[in-house]
């Protein structure tokens, strides 16, 4: 379950558990405080807290928890906050699906994925029927 | 937990609950203050409800579907819901998000908000 792998020259800034409702708020706050300290502005500090948040709600929702890396490196030649979710769920059949606007497996409207992949530069993801589900999401400075 | 357990105080003025949102709020306090509000309104019989997001530094697809619900749910018990203070950055967030918040009324300061629950309550 490792297709989706971390460059070796990233630096890891912190690894946080995603355990209950908690972990979510103090985990993107976490992430917000990385953006703004790799000096990003305002806006895309509240979009990528708002895509993570959507992501770590996935997690604790769909997958019972999972863990968040917070890596900093050079992509594309830019200045880049990747935020890697890693989760030991039941995984997600139809990835295409699940990227679709308003599509929901459970009770909420659908805008999760999608949603967040607007929100982000670069969006991966990868999946396994009952091994679990890893999405990572960049954004440049 | 107990820290982050804090409940969200709401003010009744006169025929308005006023609530500020000064806390990064988890999933369960949302929900909380929907019943909470609703709870007052019923208590109180309020007409209406200035919510003060100004603080806020973000809205999730969560926090904005509490929001519109619970504009929803007061206007079928007669009050009416105003989101004000909402930041620039939330709101581009909000609609690239994907995020509509059908039948809630904002605007940009309590000041404002306060204006036009008047107007609302005077024209019924």
């Amino acid at each position: 379950m490792n297709e989706i792998v971390s460059d070796i020259s990233w630096e890891l800034l912190d690894k946080c558990p995603i355990q209950n409702e908690y972990d979510i708020v103090k985990a993107r706050q976490i992430v917000r405080q990385f953006a703004k300290d790799a000096g990003m502005g305002i806006v895309d500090q509240t979009r990528i807290t708002t895509a993570v948040s959507e992501l770590f709600r996935n997690m604790f929702l769909y997958a019972g928890g999972g863990e968040v890396l917070v890596e900093r490196g050079i992509v594309d030649e830019k200045n880049t906050l990747i935020v890697t979710c890693i989760d030991k769920g039941p995984g997600i059949e139809n990835i295409e699906l699940s990227m679709t606007d308003g599509y929901t497996s459970g009770g909420g409207m659908g805008y999760g994925l999608p949603g967040a992949k607007r929100l982000v530069d670069n969006f991966e993801i990868y999946s396994e029927v009952n091994k679990g589900t890893t999405i990572r999401v960049m954004k440049w400075k | 937990m107990d820290l982050n357990d804090k409940r969200i105080p709401i003010i009744k003025i006169r025929d308005y609950l006023i609530v500020s949102i000064q806390v990064d709020m988890h999933d369960r306090l949302a929900l909380q203050l929907q019943t909470q509000i609703l709870e007052e309104i019923y208590r109180t019989g309020a007409k209406g409800v200035l919510i003060d997001i100004s603080t806020l530094e973000m809205v999730d697809s969560f926090i904005g579907r509490v929001l519109s619900g619970m504009a929803s749910m007061a206007a079928i018990m007669d009050a009416a819901v105003v989101i004000v203070g909402m930041q620039p950055a939330v709101a581009i967030t909000l609609v690239e998000l994907g995020l509509e918040m059908p039948g809630v009324d904002t605007a940009l300061n309590m000041e404002l908000g306060m204006e036009m629950l008047e107007k609302r309550l005077n024209k019924a």
